[in-house]
């Protein structure tokens, strides 16, 4: 006799917690599947873990998590290969409760989290993968997990495998299968660095933290970003671009990395640093179009497996956890009715469109395929901006008036009037 | 710092079984480009000349998936490493 659960969980991330603490709560028996030695184990984020979504599933999780610091300034670098325009935004108003955000390593944070859930009463099984859903007819009915006896039977099963999203493919949820321009890759380094020095560096107060998102030449000018982000006694440094412009540019993940922490701009930020981990990760960018189907009879995707990452804002996490929050809640409710047919999970993608999640996803649908097709959008127009500024910041006795002439002049060297008035105009409708 | 002292640092459990295969050789030696030789992160498809395959050291592998989406034919049997096994993030 196969063992049987009312839920099945695939995954230990953000999502698959979120969902099987909403679920042990409300005393669904449920069971949660682990491929790692413990959740966190094989997970990767920059990582900013954000306030507010995270209160929804803990009440209060800040004074107890394993967090690395609170984020009071967040910049935005843009490079080229000597020079940086910055902007940025500072608030003491981060700096305590209710906070925004969090620094965070994943290892650390995703294992706390799953203490949460078996605490809740849920039971969560480590070092297994699952291999294969089980069906009859066209219903999914458990999974098959890598182990002896490994047939789990359930109600319902919620995949929440991440970015690599094997199962929730194979199920036919994602018939076309997942291209290279719906992904990037993404890689990190853990850089150690006294406390002190990290906040002399970062111009911070004790404990405070700091985000640095570079953009242009720190990925090579390709679409994609690089991040620098303050842990207690560590920096996450890392690099992020569609899969599809490294396979065409044919550059190394980690040749980028080392080209990122060779800049002028960053090379200070990191010296004498002693590196701890190196780390790879896909992040699903396919945006909006590129979301399977989110249900089926006995089955719900949730957080990565169901491409739900924002880009542009770089917010994941606080998807997946919503997602996974929204998928319990579409369960509960159809276990009042005893029917986890398609028909009876539908809700889950009616609740996931009046938040915020599919309606940023949908704001910015055409963005991915937008950026993919003008890719001068990382290339020329960092070079132009930087050019620009350079220009009216040297002081030579060139009259103002004529300076202004001189950058234009030598943007619309580059792009003519009307191709500009396109960009702006497309950049508009793409991200307004 | 070398690619190789990067992966040094890493936490692995190693599995004897490999858990990446090449499906047909053959597709590799007329394989345009071979994107699997630098898309990887770390680096464990290599070209070898002489035999005129690709050689895999797996042991390296952190498991992201690109050389699974990358390969140009579609042609690696990308499995995860048995339960338990392969890299163990400390910080992640
Ligand atoms: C470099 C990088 C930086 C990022 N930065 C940020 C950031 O700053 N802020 C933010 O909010 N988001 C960020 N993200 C995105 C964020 O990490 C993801 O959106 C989030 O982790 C998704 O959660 P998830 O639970 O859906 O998937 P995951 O966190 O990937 O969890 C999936 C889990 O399932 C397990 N698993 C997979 N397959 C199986 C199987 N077959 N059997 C058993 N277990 C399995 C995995 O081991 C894993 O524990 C970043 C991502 C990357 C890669
Ligand atoms: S990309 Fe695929 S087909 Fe080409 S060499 Fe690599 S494994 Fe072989
Ligand atoms: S899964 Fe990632 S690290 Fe492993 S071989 Fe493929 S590309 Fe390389």
């Amino acid at each position: 006799m196969a063992l049987r659960f009312e839920v099945v969980i695939v995954g230990a991330g953000p999502a698959g917690l979120a969902a099987a603490i909403t679920l042990a709560r409300a005393g669904v028996e449920v069971i949660i599947f682990e491929r790692g030695e413990h959740p966190g184990s094989k997970n990767v984020m920059g990582g900013v873990l954000y306030r507010h979504p995270t209160e929804t599933i803990v009440p209060r999780f800040y004074q107890e998590a394993p967090l690395e610091r609170p984020v009071v300034e967040q910049r935005l670098w843009l490079l080229t290969d000597e020079a940086a325009l910055t902007l940025g935004y500072k608030s003491m108003t981060f700096a305590g409760e209710p906070y925004n955000a969090f620094t965070v390593l994943r290892a650390r944070f995703d294992r706390w989290l799953a203490e949460q859930a078996v605490a809740a009463g849920a039971l969560l099984i480590n070092e297994t993968v699952v291999e294969d859903l089980l069906w009859e007819k066209d219903r999914v009915v458990g999974v098959r997990a890598g182990r002896a006896e490994g047939d789990v039977r359930a109600e319902v099963v919620i995949l929440a495998e991440g970015a690599n999203s094997l199962l929730t493919q194979k199920a036919g949820l994602k018939k076309d299968g997942i291209n290279t321009n719906q992904l990037a890759v993404a890689v990190k380094e853990i850089i150690a660095l006294p406390r002190e020095k990290i906040e002399d560096r970062f111009n911070l107060e004790e404990g405070q933290g700091c985000t640095i998102e570079l953009l242009g030449d720190a990925t090579k000018g390709m679409m994609g970003t690089a991040f620098i982000y303050t842990n207690k006694d560590s920096l996450s440094v890392g690099v992020g671009v569609l899969l599809s412009s490294l396979v065409r540019r044919r550059l190394n993940p980690n040749d980028l990395l080392e080209h990122l922490k060779s800049h002028p701009m960053v090379r200070r930020l990191l010296t004498g640093g002693e590196s701890k981990e190196y780390q790879g990760h896909l992040i699903p960018e396919g945006g909006y179009r590129a979301i399977p189907k989110l249900y089926g009879n006995g089955v719900l995707v949730a957080g990565d497996a169901a491409m739900l990452v924002n880009g542009i804002h770089r917010e994941g996490s606080n998807l997946a956890m919503t997602s996974g929050l929204l998928a319990a809640k579409t369960i509960l409710a159809a276990r009042e009715k005893g029917d986890y047919s398609a028909a009876n999970l539908a809700p889950y993608r009616e609740m996931l469109a009046e938040s915020f999640v599919l309606q940023d996803l949908q704001k910015y649908q055409r963005a991915p395929f937008f950026f993919d097709q003008n890719p001068h959008f990382f290339t020329l127009y960092p070079q132009l901006l930087s050019r620009a500024a350079r220009e009216f910041l040297t002081v030579d006795n060139v009259p103002k008036g004529e300076k202004q002439k001189r950058i234009w002049r030598e943007i619309t060297a580059e792009r003519s009037r009307i191709q500009l008035a396109g960009d702006l105009y497309h950049f508009w409708r793409v991200m307004g | 710092m070398r690619l190789e002292d990067k992966l040094f640092l890493n936490r692995y459990q190693t599995d004897k079984h490999p858990h990446l295969r090449i499906k047909d050789r053959e597709v590799c030696r007329h394989c345009d480009g071979r994107p699997c030789t630098f898309i990887c992160p770390a680096r464990v498809y290599v070209w070898n000349e002489g035999e005129e395959r690709i050689e895999t050291a797996y042991e390296g592998c952190v498991e992201c998936g690109t050389c699974r989406y990358g390969c140009a034919h579609d042609n690696i049997d990308w499995r995860y490493p048995r339960g338990g096994f392969g890299i163990l993030y400390k910080y992640g």
